[in-house]
């Protein structure tokens, strides 16, 4: 038997049920909520469209209209209920999944890290040093959300959160690398944004010509690798 | 052979249902916004509920017909006119090749859903043909020169030699299927940060649709609701008529592209009976809120599945005995 943290369901919608394990970021909150997700990945629930991982809560969305004409007379909500409140009983939710390393190479250059210097001199530590602080820990990619393929990560070094801009700027190109709080994230594609923009990486995060078009997944490991600007644009164009 | 487009609308895309199982990769679920309209202009031409079919917003393109062709509008009426003459909406209409198909102006609703029998040919994106706006994918944008193509070859001898275009003898009646008056939610997870004042004027006061909304959400205007003091909410999923409230105390309504997931307050949720409804509804337009449970909410789907499945056989039968006679 596993034991089971204490959780909550709520209906998200009429054809919608959120388990969550409280208003926190924590990784053994998302470690639940992971382990459940690829409990469920694994069977086939009937009448489920999508499974949400979120920091720590997962949501079940589900195609009520066909579920209920199959189901007159029940309450298909009930039905979800039971199955996830099984389901929940049956994982072994204190057990990490098995998580993808990936490693991201970064350019840090100050050409392609606009907020980069003034971080530093809020901090009071030196370009050189931020960037040592945040190539040196590795980052669980909680969930994907914003954007396709937009994932956030944690928990960034004490010594370099920072709150997020307080004008976003309408542009920020895809691959720029940001911090907002104790999040660090990669934007898939251009887009608005407000996160502090550390650096760039050369990879798609984000390309619909690929099979599988996200680089990262729920779950997923990640490690920034510092390059050079000239590595950055020759792995650009590769 | 197909259909061009000669003048191009405001924004007009082949959706479907919409893409489902990629949303842990914040892959958001799209498709058409009105599904009822899809169904009903399926319907018509005899398709599978679900076949990909023309989203068009007002001012809509203008549509020359390269090949005769079933097709059907559902949805808004835009007063849709063959060479000037007027097409009737809700029925299915043979239209004669060389016919220059046009928009004269909004008279009810704010999307019209054009079907061809078979459905329309587009790009395939992770098993949907939804355009996906963001990131350009699936689908297809109708710009001007746009070509589309029926999925079927078209049936043949539905018009004499004289007519421009033919209605077909029986209309979809649809007005049961929308709702009138106050739209319905169920209450979210987040309701009670709203203080007590504010639960009242949510329900009491009418919120009205802003210029601001689209197919991501429809933003509202009405009184701010106010919130008991709160710790700031870490994201979690958001749905299809999800209201969140933002801070400056105005509701937003998450529509087809919505995000996957979101941090403001989830006050309520719009059920799913009534997000046609509110499809149709444009800028400027108000509508109160009114509160039922999910057992409710359940309740007034499946009688509202029941009348569409219904509309959808009676269609369905009416066109097949109708082949077989030409």
């Amino acid at each position: 038997m596993s034991s089971t943290p204490a959780y909550q369901l709520y209906p998200c919608g009429d054809h919608a049920i959120t388990i969550t394990w409280g208003n926190t970021i924590t990784e053994e909150a998302n470690q639940q909520v992971m382990a459940l997700y690829h409990y469920l990945c694994d069977r086939k629930i009937t009448g489920l469209l999508d499974l949400v991982p979120a920091y720590s809560s997962l949501t079940l969305v589900y195609d009520l209209a066909a579920l209920i004409k199959k189901n007159p007379g029940r309450s298909v909500y009930g039905m979800m209920e039971s199955q996830l409140q099984e389901a929940v009983g049956s994982v072994a939710l204190d057990r990490d999944t098995v998580r993808n390393r990936v490693n991201i190479p970064v350019c840090y250059d100050l050409s392609l890290a606009p907020d980069l210097v003034a971080l530093s001199e809020q901090h009071r530590i030196s370009v050189e040093e931020v960037i040592q602080i945040h190539t040196s820990s590795t980052y669980r990619v909680y969930m994907i959300g914003f954007l396709p393929g937009f994932a956030y990560m944690g928990s960034v070094d004490e010594r370099i959160r920072t709150a997020r801009k307080t004008s976003p700027r309408t542009i920020v190109p895809a691959g720029s690398v940001g911090i907002a709080g104790e999040q660090t994230g990669i934007y898939p594609l251009d887009s608005p944004g407000g996160w502090q923009l550390v650096g760039q990486t050369p990879l798609r995060l984000f390309d619909v010509t690929r099979a599988a078009p996200c680089l990262l997944q729920p779950g997923d490991e990640v490690q920034f690798c510092p390059i050079t600007l000239t590595e950055f644009y020759k792995l650009k164009e590769a | 052979m197909s259909i061009q487009v000669i003048k191009a609308g405001i924004l007009d895309t082949v959706q479907d249902a919409g893409r489902y199982g990629y949303q842990q990769l914040g892959i958001n679920p799209g498709g058409v916004m009105d599904r009822t309209a899809m169904r009903i202009a399926n319907a018509l031409v005899g398709n599978e509920a679900k076949a990909p079919v023309i989203e068009m917003h007002f001012p809509a393109a203008e549509i020359l017909f390269e090949e005769t062709m079933l097709v059907a509008l559902s949805g808004a009426d835009f007063s849709p006119r063959i060479n000037g003459e007027a097409m009737p909406v809700h029925k299915p209409v043979c239209v004669r090749k060389g016919s220059l198909l046009t928009f004269g102006k909004q008279i009810t609703g704010a999307r019209t859903y054009f079907a061809v029998k078979g459905g329309w040919k587009a790009d395939q994106w992770l098993q949907s043909y939804s355009t996906h706006l963001t990131v350009k994918a699936g689908g297809r944008t109708l710009g001007r020169t746009t070509r589309l193509f029926p999925q079927q070859a078209q049936p043949y001898g539905l018009l004499n030699q004289e007519t421009l275009f033919e209605a077909l003898p029986w209309q979809a009646s649809v007005t049961g299927l929308y709702k009138e008056g106050s739209l319905r939610m169920i209450q979210g997870h987040e309701f009670d940060t709203l203080t007590q004042a504010a639960k009242e004027t949510l329900f009491s006061s009418g919120f009205t649709i802003s210029r601001d909304s689209n197919r991501m959400g429809y933003r509202l205007n009405g009184q701010p609701l106010q919130t008991v003091p709160t710790r700031e909410l870490i994201s979690t999923a958001v749905t299809r008529g999800t209201l969140q409230l933002l801070p400056d105390g105005q509701l937003i309504v998450l529509m087809a592209d919505h995000q996957t997931t979101g941090g403001y307050p989830r006050v309520g949720h719009l059920i799913s009976a009534d997000m046609a409804s509110l499809a149709q509804k444009n800028a400027g337009e108000q509508f109160s809120l009114s509160v039922v449970t999910v057992q409710e909410a359940e309740n007034i789907l499946l009688r509202q599945e029941m009348d569409l499945q219904q509309l959808q056989n009676a269609c369905n039968f009416r066109l097949a005995q109708y082949l077989l006679g030409v």
